[in-house]
């Protein structure tokens, strides 16, 4: 993957798992100097405000780190739920799958690239 | 009505949030409930399971499978012996939070579901009875 982080989560998290992948994804990203973040959660059954809030959480996180963080893979069932929740994910850049979420992620970063040339 | 099928569980851990989550999505496998149907039931039990943990210290989950109607429906009940909430009108504002949500644990959870119901009294604690029709 290079300078990106895939994370795949493929459990039903308690509460203090999606904290501490909150606490070893920030340190990742330090660590490998990563500029971007793809969160696969295409096996995930069910997004409730809690797990939500950490996805954003991880985001705003990533974003002043230096990484962009796509969360990919949203199942349609957990988008219509999270919706009707009034769940939006501010902040939070999504796509379709891993493969999408790379090309986005690239386009996001290579954009980052020119804007500080410009400065 | 044909003879109703009633369970509980407890709710005194995080693992135990999981635990209720994965047992309601069983029965709502079992009443083939619709993946789109399973998954609202799933999250708003998440939810108030959270709730009762968090904030209520600890409770139990309650749950019935009902029949009526040529329908089948799922209810949930959710008691705690908290603290109760203290302006419910306020809890059920959108966008309010106490603090560890997003703001939309109970009015975005009584979206999920056909029934919401709540009984709550400073002191003695919180009950939330929730149901879902096929």
């Amino acid at each position: 993957m290079g300078e990106f982080l895939l994370v795949t989560i493929q459990v039903d998290m308690h509460d203090q798992m999606a904290l501490k992948l909150q606490d070893d994804l920030s340190n990742a990203i330090v660590r490998n100097a990563s500029r971007g973040v793809l969160i696969d959660i295409s096996t995930l059954e069910m997004v409730d405000s809690f797990i939500g809030r950490m996805v954003a959480d991880i985001s705003n996180i990533g974003k002043i780190l230096g990484a962009e963080t796509i969360l990919v893979g949203m199942q349609p069932a957990v988008a219509i739920t999270l919706v009707e929740l009034g769940l939006s994910l501010p902040g939070v850049a999504t796509a379709l799958n891993v493969e999408r979420g790379m090309v986005l992620l690239r386009r996001k970063i290579d954009a980052d690239g020119i804007d500080v040339s410009q400065h | 009505m044909s003879a109703n099928i009633k369970g509980e569980a407890p709710l005194r851990s995080e693992h135990d949030i999981v635990l209720a989550r994965q047992q309601v999505r069983r029965l709502t496998q079992e009443l083939k409930f619709s993946l789109v149907d399973q998954t609202k039931m799933v999250t708003a039990a998440s939810e108030l399971a959270r709730n009762a943990v968090v904030y209520g210290g600890g409770g139990t989950m309650e749950w019935e499978i009902l029949s009526g109607d040529g329908r089948r429906g799922l209810k949930l009940r959710f008691a705690d012996e908290g603290p109760g909430i203290p302006n419910l009108d306020l809890a059920m504002t959108d966008g309010w939070t106490s603090g560890k949500g997003l703001g939309m644990g109970l009015t975005g959870t009584k979206r999920l579901v056909n029934e919401f119901d709540i009984d709550t009294k400073v002191g003695a604690g919180t009950r939330v009875t929730i149901a879902r029709w096929t």
